[in-house]
């Protein structure tokens, strides 16, 4: 392929007005010794055709399962057909970031009524217009309650998704932050008691998710009281999006930042990214906040208009000072987002509940099976761990079916030997569930 | 335009839920009414309100498909079509990131290719693909460095930028908790030696380059450069920003790089979404590879796995392994064009930024004469002295004639900057067109400089209030 549309004339004509003889001329600057004549060791050029049949034995290799009861993370949910023909719009997806305004005003609202979506979901008064990830999110929290506290120590919940964990250990090392681990109590919550012991003055922020990494719902709003009597600011997070159609938002329950993984909406699995990282806040943070943010205002007629906001927060005017180092963020994403929840509306609700239904008819008659036991008696949404007597046989009798099997615990919390993380979505049906269910028993 | 919320309408809604297929539970029962919400507040509205909603607002966005876009430093090249229907392959979007390996050794073969080309393109002993942005590679970068000297039980503190590099250097220097020390430029845009060498102690952990530097010149002493931060035990980390001027002509690797980020929203034709996704790979030296983010793909035996057994790592940056469908976008672009078609792609960039520069040059101040490399950084100081027009003025003038405007006011050592990247997917045509509109807009400034500063006028706004939006801020609808 060559998406030059240079003829040899053009050439020509193009270094006769740059009065060059040929084009390595342009390249004089760099020193002779360092030049190469050809890049080692790519194939050779392919035509669209061979390139897509390339492509496609690549894509080949892979094996689509029938279904997954894995979650962790990462939700397989189903994706209404608008939001791929709005982020199949090349006047989005083929554009930069809204610098200039005037000719950037659609992905400016758009953004704009993403972040006011995303505000009221989570409960809190603003959300910024997305950050990488879920973990990324939360990790960025960490650093800004840091900076604003003076306080360098990060609690943060060992039911927090093991990969959150580790990038915000990657960034806290790199700050300089201690982080505390706080175990999980019997019932698959923070252990409260634990907390308050860990919580002292020097505490920057406490680290939850809600649904937890188990699937399990915590007890937010006495997490955030534990917090905030210690001065401590509490960054909740949460799993699967969806939960958020039914479960009080961690910003209505005391949680200062509500940081977490947007991919459940509109976004599909992609083996793990471009995924949108959620940041929600209270207003009070609203000029320390990282990331990207569109407010409204007007023209110079007085008509509605959008334009990127709050700028001297972030690093292309405050370099070292800036709040964060981020500048390209996941705005397809949070478009595909946007769509995604203005499809569903209310139906959020009824979604979520279908997941609930789906979860708990799983979850009853896995227990129905002998050797079944449940591990975590708290509340869960649309996932839940379950002991058996061996995890991976298991899922290697639902891999000889084509099935994945669930999330096998014990690999981060070598305490959980022999435990399933499941998740069953919508997209998981009564007859996959029956069928699993034949293959276990 | 109305919001979303403004056309909402009780009742109505888009996307159905399935009736359920197994028992319903009582809700309330199951979770618990005091973890359940009382409201939930979305819009509300019906498939052609949406449709037409979004449809019309991306009438009112701009991309590559619709014009030239000549934003400076941002590399908006054409994204090409074969790239995204390869990207949507079911087989890449539909995988689970917690799938066992053999299922999805396309993937892992694809993300380990990948690496093993960026190592060929760039001269650099290993790459992760794990940072989803160029900013996200720079902090994964500065992490390595940090830790390299961590191991070598070296306190280093300090990290020097020069005065024209990106701000997202001295952002991510800062989140590593170094101390920045800004480097001058000399007179003809490069590094000052004096002032690096009298800067460059054992103190200093690296040197952030940008190369071809953001003025578009590339650094004629990178060898003196990299000589000077090596025999202080420094490191010489490499902003890949600016990467597609020099595929196929020079390896950072080669020039003693020991770190350089890129960006495959730039370099590699992968679309950048209006802000994102991107994909930021970090390449490092021999000395560094045991730094990398983990989890890493390894090859044994014709089949690939992922590894966390790097003891030495940095740790994890991002969950998951990445953008990992962006990666295969630029996989697709890196595989159709070959390492000639890559070369030539350099080549037609550079062409069409002297082309511009040599065209434009008399018309606006062009405050470094040298040969640029894929781009060209002209002032508006002229406009501003004679006829009172800011360079914002002329970029809002542009649009009206079609145009994305290019970077302005970046970088921050030029006055009044135009910084003008065609890239190598514009046409001759393209480019004559732009420039006749961009002397159209020099002499229209001399002569009706209010028609200028007017501008733009064919927009669905016209310009707006950014002190307005800034000092009563508005990021929130509130109903």
């Amino acid at each position: 392929m060559d998406y030059c549309p240079h003829t040899p004339d053009d050439i020509k004509q193009m270094q006769a007005a740059i009065g060059i003889a040929g084009i390595e001329e342009l390249f004089s600057d760099i020193p002779g010794k360092f030049r190469i004549k050809q890049i080692p060791d790519i194939p050779q050029a392919l035509s669209e055709l061979e390139t897509m049949s390339m492509m496609s034995d690549l894509a080949g290799k892979n094996k689509l399962p029938q279904f997954t009861l894995t979650g962790a993370g990462s939700y397989h949910h189903f994706v209404p057909a608008v939001v791929g023909h709005i982020t199949g719009r090349a006047e989005f997806y083929t554009a930069y970031t809204p610098y200039q305004a005037e000719i950037s005003q659609g992905i400016l609202q758009a953004i704009y009524e993403y972040q006011t979506m995303i505000a009221h979901l989570t409960g809190t008064e603003l959300a910024n217009a997305s950050m990488y990830d879920g973990a990324s999110a939360m990790a960025e929290a960490v650093v800004l309650c840091a900076k604003m506290s003076g306080r360098s120590k990060i609690i943060i919940a060992r039911s927090v998704h093991p990969e959150y964990r580790q990038v915000v250990k990657t960034y806290s090392w790199a700050n300089g932050y201690k982080v505390v681990e706080v175990p999980y109590a019997a019932s698959g919550q923070i252990d409260l008691d634990v907390l308050q012991k860990k919580l002292d003055d020097q505490v920057a922020a406490v680290l939850v998710q809600s649904p937890n990494f188990f699937g399990v719902v915590e007890d937010v709003a006495s997490i955030a009281d534990s917090a905030h009597n210690k001065g401590a600011l509490l960054a909740a997070g949460f799993t699967d999006g969806t939960s958020l159609g039914i479960l009080n938002p961690a910003g209505s329950l005391g949680a200062d930042f509500v940081v977490g993984e947007g991919q459940s909406f509109g976004n599909p699995l992609n083996y793990g990214g471009p995924y949108l990282g959620i940041f929600a806040a209270k207003e009070k943070f609203m000029r320390r906040i990282p990331g990207r943010l569109v407010g409204a205002t007007v023209d110079k007629n007085g008509k509605r208009g959008f334009v990127l906001t709050l700028q001297t927060r972030e690093q292309h005017i405050r370099r070292e000072k800036a709040t964060s180092n981020i500048c390209s963020n996941e705005a397809l994403c949070a478009l595909a987002a946007g769509v995604y929840l203005a499809a569903l509306g209310k139906n959020l609700k009824r979604l979520a509940e279908l997941n609930v239904y789906k979860t708990q008819y799983l979850k009853n008659k896995l227990l129905e099976l002998s050797g079944w036991e449940e591990v975590f008696p708290a509340p869960v949404y649309n996932e839940f761990v379950l002991r058996c007597s061996d995890a991976r046989k298991v899922n290697k009798k639902l891999k000889k079916e084509g099935i994945i099997g669930g999330y096998e615990l014990q690999k981060d919390y070598p305490e959980l030997k022999n435990t399933l993380l499941f998740c069953a979505t919508e997209m998981i049906s009564k007859e996959n569930i029956d069928k699993v269910i034949e293959i276990l028993k | 335009m109305e919001l979303i919320f403004e056309i909402s309408k009780s009742g109505r809604s888009t996307a159905d839920v399935p009736a359920s297929d197994v028992p319903a539970v009582n809700i309330e029962n199951t979770i618990g009414g005091k973890y359940l919400r009382n409201e939930l507040d979305l819009p509300e509205v019906a498939e052609i309100d949406l449709i037409r909603h979004y449809t019309n607002l991306s009438r009112r966005n701009f991309g590559v498909d619709l014009g030239f876009y000549p934003l400076g430093s941002c590399t908006m090249k054409y994204n090409p079509k074969v790239n995204e229907n390869a990207a949507a392959l079911p087989g890449f979007t539909g995988l689970h990131p917690y799938i066992d390996e053999r299922s999805a050794q396309g993937n892992l073969q694809l993300i380990y290719e990948m690496q093993k080309y960026l190592c060929a393109i760039f001269g650099m002993a290993e790459f992760t693909l794990q940072p989803a942005a160029g900013a996200h590679g720079e902090l994964t970068g500065v992490m390595i460095i940090k830790k390299y000297f961590e191991k070598k039980k070296q306190k280093r503190r300090i990290v020097l930028i020069p005065d024209a590099a990106h701000g997202t250097n001295p952002a991510s220097s800062a989140l590593c908790g170094f101390e920045v020390m800004e480097l001058r430029s000399n007179s003809e845009g490069g590094v000052d030696i004096e002032h690096l060498r009298s800067l460059m102690t054992e103190d200093v952990a690296a040197l952030m380059l940008t190369n071809p530097n953001t003025l578009g010149l590339f650094e004629r002493n990178i060898e003196k450069v990299a000589a000077i931060v090596h025999k202080k035990g420094g490191l010489l980390y490499g902003d890949g920003a600016n990467a597609n001027a020099f595929l196929g002509k020079v390896r950072p690797g080669d020039l003693g790089f020991d770190v350089i980020q890129l960006n495959l929203h730039k370099t590699f034709s992968t679309p950048h979404g209006g802000g994102g996704p991107g994909s930021g790979p970090v390449g490092v030296g021999k000395e560094l590879v045991d730094f990398l983010p983990v989890p890493r793909v390894v090859k044994k035996d014709d089949k690939y796995k992922w590894s966390e057994k790097f003891p030495d790592t940095i740790g994890r940056v991002r969950s998951f392994y990445g953008n990992f469908n962006v990666v295969v976008k630029a996989y697709t672009y890196i595989r159709s064009l070959g390492a000639e078609g890559l070369k030539r792609a350099t080549e037609m960039a550079v062409l069409n930024a002297n082309y511009v520069k040599e065209k434009l040059k008399p018309y606006y101040n062009l405050p470094y004469g040298r040969i640029c490399m894929h781009e060209c950084v002209f002032s508006g100081s002229r406009q501003v002295a004679e006829n009172g027009v800011h360079t914002t003025d002329i970029a809002k003038k542009l649009i009206d004639y079609g145009y994305h405007p290019p970077t302005i006011y970046f970088p921050l050592i030029v006055p009044e900057a135009i910084m003008i990247e065609p890239t190598e997917t514009e046409s001759k045509e393209t480019l004559d067109t732009f420039c006749k509109a961009m002397i159209a807009i020099a002499k229209e400034a001399k002569e009706n400089p209010e028609g200028v500063k007017s501008a733009p006028v064919t927009t669905p706004v016209t310009r707006l209030d950014e002190v307005l939006a800034a000092r009563k801020p508005d990021v929130c609808c509130k109903r």
